[in-house]
Formats: structure tokens, sequence, C-alpha cells
């Protein structure tokens, strides 16, 4: 479970067979409560108090369930120690994108919005080029609306997301364990000229790992 | 011909409306409305889905001005409006006193259905989209959309907000006033019991191995969920018309061309702000609303009291508490939130949320159950799928509201359908159809259903669609689709085709529930409905001869 797929996979199947047994119970229900040869049954209390320890125990190890299975967590709880250490370089690690709405009402894209992405971190192929197993900070900033940053899989599925506000800080970091060639897009509806419109294809790769990530490969490489 | 003079007159004489006094009046007037709504709702939602089936078929800033204002007519239209008129009924009838003020009541279902029209206009003519504005699209964009749109659709918001100040102004009234002839009702046990705090002193005492604080409370259980959730309806309606004000000064602004800057005000305080209020009404007002209409529902179809009273009493209480403090996990993706709020609000207090409604499912099922056999009729029906669609949708959402998980769901359609959806069209709509038929006999004075058979098919048709569309969309938002989103590339095609098929299942057995309706009641009585009544009285039903 050390990338979004594989958490999503699981979620997959974990909630399907939720919602089957969901049904399955109503159904036994239905037919138990209707059925003319029933008679009243009365339950106890302790039933109850168990039931209601069983749902706290449910909803507190979900947390910590995902707290010790998905490591993204604890990258968010411990960004600012990484980012001081002097180990993290800022000219390597750290990518700073703007997002910004088109305001000039004579150009024929007057309200469009856009990423802008740092010209001068540009490899020759014009990504991002983010080295396997670094720790990288994208830190976006909006100068007008409130928009999403996203970065997606060659197939459609999402790797990881923030929000994007004006006015405060805004910074993703985030590991990669697998080679691939990832897209962003806004996350965030933000008017019918935001959102999709948003798309930057093939904006990074991640080179230098041992595995491929199978959903994210260009042509192969 | 027996047809149309059924069409006309209704099932054996349909609706008698000369009979029917102004509370029973006032009630239909607002329920029908309310289902109206709905319609249109449901028909918004089947274009939204047909447009993902077939990109193109909506200009795209139409298409998201359908968007914005299908949740306005879907909550406020339609559910606070068969929510409001039904609580109106139900607060004096469990109460055994007259409504505070009918004409009050009047003015709230006129308010509501007109202020939401107005919003609805905002979309239709100006294409007004910035999604609520009363949304965070804050500062609020003038280079999309037309400042006058939003000038009708926020001033929409408004009326609504003041139909429903009125509405809770009338709940209490009617709860703490004294009716005419009756002698002076104290105020205090009034107060502890619809707060709840009798319940507590009650199990407290219990703990303490001393008599019950009170044998009998002062307010019935249903009642004291309704007093409990218009608590949070009340600060909703003030933090939205807060909102409101604030776009309605960025609007005043930009039209007389003295724009404010985007700095003006901070865009994370706001969402914070805004998202505390809005979570009053998805996680406070509707779940406490459906827990009381559930045991409602329970204790008149078993015709025995609540299992667990004093808990569920407790519990309800909770759930007040717990709604004013869980705003968070709407925040779990802006890194700016503070870790801790995230972490306290956002993921442990909203996780109470499953112990809270776990309790209500529970309750009610038990209750049921200590009565066994019962008939499975249209009620028990209704109400069992309405438990059932809460059941899917509450774990969907707390799972969202993770930090681990929020990254990889958030913004996608996961919690639009698979959680939302399920809620509102599964849990929330088949219970207020359950309240309806529970309702049925005694609001319109035992007019006979047209046909049993299409409310089988209402039934199935719409429980199938609404489960259906929420897992296809939960499936696809797995795989990346992203909500607000339209996808031109053929993206998620089976899934939003399969979604597509289940939305018009919804939409169809929705015609099929208002056939079967007009053809009970007659066109006559539809119209009857909105003429004056012809009892002068503040008895809630007719009096028997
Ligand atoms: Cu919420």
């Amino acid at each position: 479970m050390e990338d979004s797929a594989g958490v999503l996979a699981l979620l997959k199947i974990v909630y399907t067979i939720y919602v089957f047994a969901v049904l399955s119970l109503i159904y036994w229900f239905a037919k138990g409560v209707s059925n003319p040869k029933g008679k009243p049954r009365i339950v106890k209390p302790g039933t109850f108090y168990i039931y209601v320890g069983l749902l706290i125990f449910v909803g507190v190890s979900i947390h910590i369930f995902t707290f010790n299975k998905i490591p993204w967590v604890e990258t968010d709880f411990k960004r600012h120690t990484i980012e001081k250490d002097p180990s993290f370089d800022k000219s390597k690690q750290m990518y700073n994108i703007i997002a910004r709405q088109n305001k000039d009402r004579n150009s024929p894209n007057h309200g469009e919005q856009k990423f802008i992405l740092p010209k001068d971190r540009l490899n020759a192929d014009g990504m991002l080029e983010i080295e396997c197993g670094k720790y990288v900070v994208f830190d976006v900033v909006s100068e007008d609306l409130t928009y999403g940053f996203g970065l997606f899989r060659q197939d459609g599925s999402m790797v990881t997301q923030m929000q994007v506000n004006p006015g405060s800080r805004n910074d993703l970091m985030w590991q990669f364990h697998k080679n691939g060639v990832y897209h962003i897009r806004s996350t965030e509806y933000s008017g019918a000229k935001g959102g999709r419109h948003m798309t930057i294809k093939n904006a990074v790769v991640v080179k230098g790992c041992d595995v491929d990530d199978s959903r994210s490969m260009l042509g192969g490489n | 011909m027996s047809f149309i003079n059924t069409l006309i007159n209704g099932t054996e004489g349909g609706l008698k409306t000369d009979g029917l006094t102004p509370m029973q009046k006032v009630t239909l007037r607002a329920v029908v409305f309310g289902v109206l709504y709905y319609g249109l709702a449901v028909l918004e939602g089947q274009l939204m889905r047909a447009n993902s089936v077939a990109p193109g078929l909506f200009e795209e800033n139409h298409y998201f001005s359908i968007m914005t204002v299908h949740p306005i007519v879907g909550i406020f239209g339609s559910t606070y409006l068969i929510v409001f008129g039904a609580f109106t009924f139900l607060v004096p009838y469990l109460m055994k006193k007259p409504l505070y003020s009918i004409k009050i009541a009047n003015i709230t279902w006129m308010s509501i259905a007109t202020g939401t029209l107005m919003s609805w206009l905002g979309g239709a003519i100006y294409h007004y989209a910035p999604l609520y504005t009363l949304y965070w699209p804050l500062p609020v964009d003038f280079e999309q959309f037309n400042p006058i749109g939003g000038l009708v659709f926020v001033l929409g918001i408004a009326i609504i907000m003041i139909g429903t100040l009125l509405f809770i102004y009338n709940t209490f009234a009617t709860v703490f006033y004294t009716e005419e002839g009756h002698e002076k009702r104290p105020l205090k046990p009034l107060i502890l019991s619809a707060l709840g705090i009798d319940g507590m002193l009650n199990i407290w005492y219990k703990i303490t191995g001393r008599e019950p604080y009170a044998k009998e409370p002062a307010v019935s259980l249903p009642v004291v969920a309704i007093f409990r959730g218009t608590i949070d309806t009340f600060l909703d309606a003030m933090v939205i018309l807060t909102c409101g004000i604030l776009i309605l000064v960025y609007i005043v602004g930009d039209l007389s061309g003295a724009a404010m800057d985007y700095t003006s005000v901070n865009a994370l305080l706001y969402k914070n702000f805004f998202w505390w209020g809005l979570d009053l009404i998805a996680d406070g007002l509707v779940l406490i609303y459906v827990a009381g209409t559930w045991y409602l529902l329970a204790m008149m179809i078993t015709g025995k009291k609540l299992f667990m009273q004093n808990i569920a009493r407790a519990a309800l209480l909770l759930e007040l508490i717990v709604s004013w403090m869980v705003w968070s996990h709407h925040l779990l993706g802006d890194q700016g939130q503070p870790n801790i709020m995230k972490l306290l609000s956002g993921e442990m207090v909203t996780a109470f949320e499953l112990v809270t409604q776990g309790i209500a499912v529970f309750i009610t099922l038990v209750t049921l159950w200590s009565a066994k056999p019962l008939k499975m009729d249209n009620r028990l029906k209704f109400l069992l799928a309405g438990i059932m669609g809460f059941m899917i949708a509450i774990p969907a959402a707390i799972l969202q509201a993770d930090m681990g998980l929020n990254r990889i769901l958030h913004n996608t359609q996961w919690i639009i359908f698979t959680h939302v959806h399920a809620a509102i069209l599964i849990g929330l709509t088949m219970t207020l159809y359950a309240a309806i038929y529970t309702l049925w006999p005694i609001l319109t004075n035992d007019v006979k259903l047209y046909s049993q058979k299409l409310a089988d098919i209402h039934f199935w048709g719409h429980l199938l669609g609404a489960l259906g569309m929420s897992c296809f969309m939960g499936l696809a938002a797995m795989d990346g689709a992203l909500r607000r989103t339209i996808y031109v590339d053929g993206e998620y095609n089976l899934y939003m085709i399969l979604g597509a098929i289940a939305g018009t299942m919804i939409l169809v057995s929705w015609a099929v529930f208002l056939v079967n309706v007009v053809l009970s009641i007659g066109i006559k009585g539809l119209i009857g409905i909105y003429t004056p009544s012809k009892i002068d009285t503040k008895d809630l039903v007719p009096a028997s001869e």
C-alpha cells in the first residue's frame, strides 16, 4: 500500500463488501420483522452497550490503521522538520507554481485560468524532473481564486492533491517511490474556464526508482 | 372516461378539500411544493448525468449553472419544504396543543418556494455559477460571472433563510407558549426536556440509585429531536445569511466600480466559517431530524415506546454538540489549516458521527424488532430503506474524513455520490417518503391510494436507481473521477452510462409517485389545497362528529 493505487484498490474491495453486508442485513431484518410467525423480541441493554463500544472501536481504529499504513500522513506531520533539515535542498526539492486567471477583458482568453510552472526548473522535455525517494515540495500560490492542485496518472487515477487558497500557504510535500510520468490538473472547480482547462499533461516525471508505476508510464519508457 | 374522471376527482371521490382544516392545508401546501421541487432537482441531476454520457449536450457555463442551483433546489426547495411542512404539523400534534401561528406557517412555505425560484432564475437567466458562491470561490469572481446574476441568486437565498427563521420562530413558540384557555405552562421543565437534560438527569439519578428525575418527560422524544435540530437550523441560517451579505458587499462593490481586492477577506478563514455553518446542515440538523423522524415512525408503526429512550435523548444532545465541532473534515486538503484541527475536529470528533448515527439505527431497528410481526406496508418499507441509506452513506464520509484517505479522495465523486447522494436519495428521501405515507391518512382525512402497485414501482425504482447511481459513481471516483468536472475524452464512460441509467430510474419513479398521488387526490383536490380553508379552527384535524 505504498501508493494511492494500492490504497484505492483495497478501498474498492472493502467498501463493496461492506455495502453488500448492509444490503443483506436489511434484507434479513425485513424478512424477520414481517414474518407472520415471528414473536416480539426484546433486546437486552447489554447488547446495546457492546454495540456502541464496537462503533467507537471501529471509528478510532480506521484512523490508527491508515496512520500506520498510509505513508503520506506522517509526511504531513513531519513536513516542517524535513524542510528545515540541512540535507533538504530547496533549489532542487522545492517547486514554485503559480495559479492565475486572465483578467484582460480585451483578450480572447479572458477569464481563463492557468498553472504556471517554474521555467528554470523544467528539463529538456519540459517536465519537472523528480528524483526517486526524495522529499519534494509543490508550493502553489494563487493570485486570485480558490483552486486545487492534483497529480494524476496516465490512466486518470489520482496520486495526490491539495487545495489552493489565495492568501495562504499551499505546499504539499510528497515522496515518489515509482518511475512514471504524471499530469497536473486543478481539482477544484473555479468556473467553466478553470477546472479541467487547467490541466498540464505530462508535467512531472519521476526517475531513478527500481519499480515502474505500471499505470503511469509514457510510451513504455 | 373513468380514467379522466379519476384524474380530475381522485380515487373514490379524492381529496375533499372543503373538509380540510387550515393546519392540514398549510402542511399539504408545503409538502406538495417540496415534492415538485424534488422533481426539478432530480431532472437537473438527470441532465447532468446525460451530459456526462454525451459531453457537449450543454454549453459548459450552462452546465455549471445547473450544477449550482441543483443543491439549492434539492436542499431548500425540496427537503426544507417537506421537512418544515411536516414538522409544522407534528410539533403541535405531538404536544397536543395548537400551532403558535398558522399565518407564519403560510408565509414560511411561500418564502422558501419563492426564494428557491429566484435562485434558480439566477442560474437559468444569468448562468450564474461560482457554485453556491455562498461557497468558497471567494473572492467572488466577476471576470466570469455577471454580478446581476449573483444579486438575483443571493437574494433568493436570503428569502429562503428568512422563511427558515420564521419556521424556527414558529416552532420554538409552539413548544413554549401557553395556548388560550389552558393553565399557564411552566417554562423550566419544557426547556430542560426540549434540550434533553431531563434524559441525562434520569440516567444520572438511576446510576446514583434514586427515583427518576422526570417519569413523564414534558416534551416527547420526536419533539426533542425537532427542537434540537432546529437549533442547528438557526445557527446555519445565520451563517448563510452572513455569507450572503458578504457576497452582496462584493457585488455592490463591483457594480459601483469600487471592486474589492481578492485579499480583502482571507479565503481560508472564510472557508472555516462557511463550513462550520454548512455542517450544521449536513452533520447537524439532517442527522438529528432524521433520527427524530425514525423514532417517531418506529413508535407510530409499532405502537410501542422507544427502546432505550433516555439514551436516545442524550444521544441527540451529543449529536448537536458533535455537529458544532466537525467542520475541519472539509479542510483536510488545505495545507494552511493547522494539523491539530485536522486531527481533532476533522478526524476524531467526526468519527463520533458513526456512533451517534449508529445509535439511532440500532434503537430504531430494535424498537421495530420488539413488535414482531409487523406488516410490510409502505411506511415500514420506506423506513427500512432510509435506514439502509444512512448505513451506506455515513461510513463513506468517515473514511473520507481521514487524513490519509482524504489526500486521494478529496474533490472526487466519492463524497458526492457514495456519501451525499446515498445519504440524501436513499437515506433522507426514503425516510421522508415513509413520513409522507404515515401522515397521509391524517392529513388527507383518509384518501385512498390510487394504486399500491404504482407505490411499489416507485419504491423499487427509486431504491435501485439511487443505489446504482451512488455505487457506479463511487467506483468512478476511486479511479480518479473529480466532482464538478466535465470529462470530454470518454473517460469513465462505462460508469457514466450506468450512472445515467440509474439516474433515469430515479426520475421515472418520481413521476410514477406523482401520478399515483394525483390520481388519488384528483386535480380538483390538488387545486383545493391552495384555496382558503372553509373551516375556521386552530384544531389540527377536523373534529369528529
Ligand atoms: Cu461535513
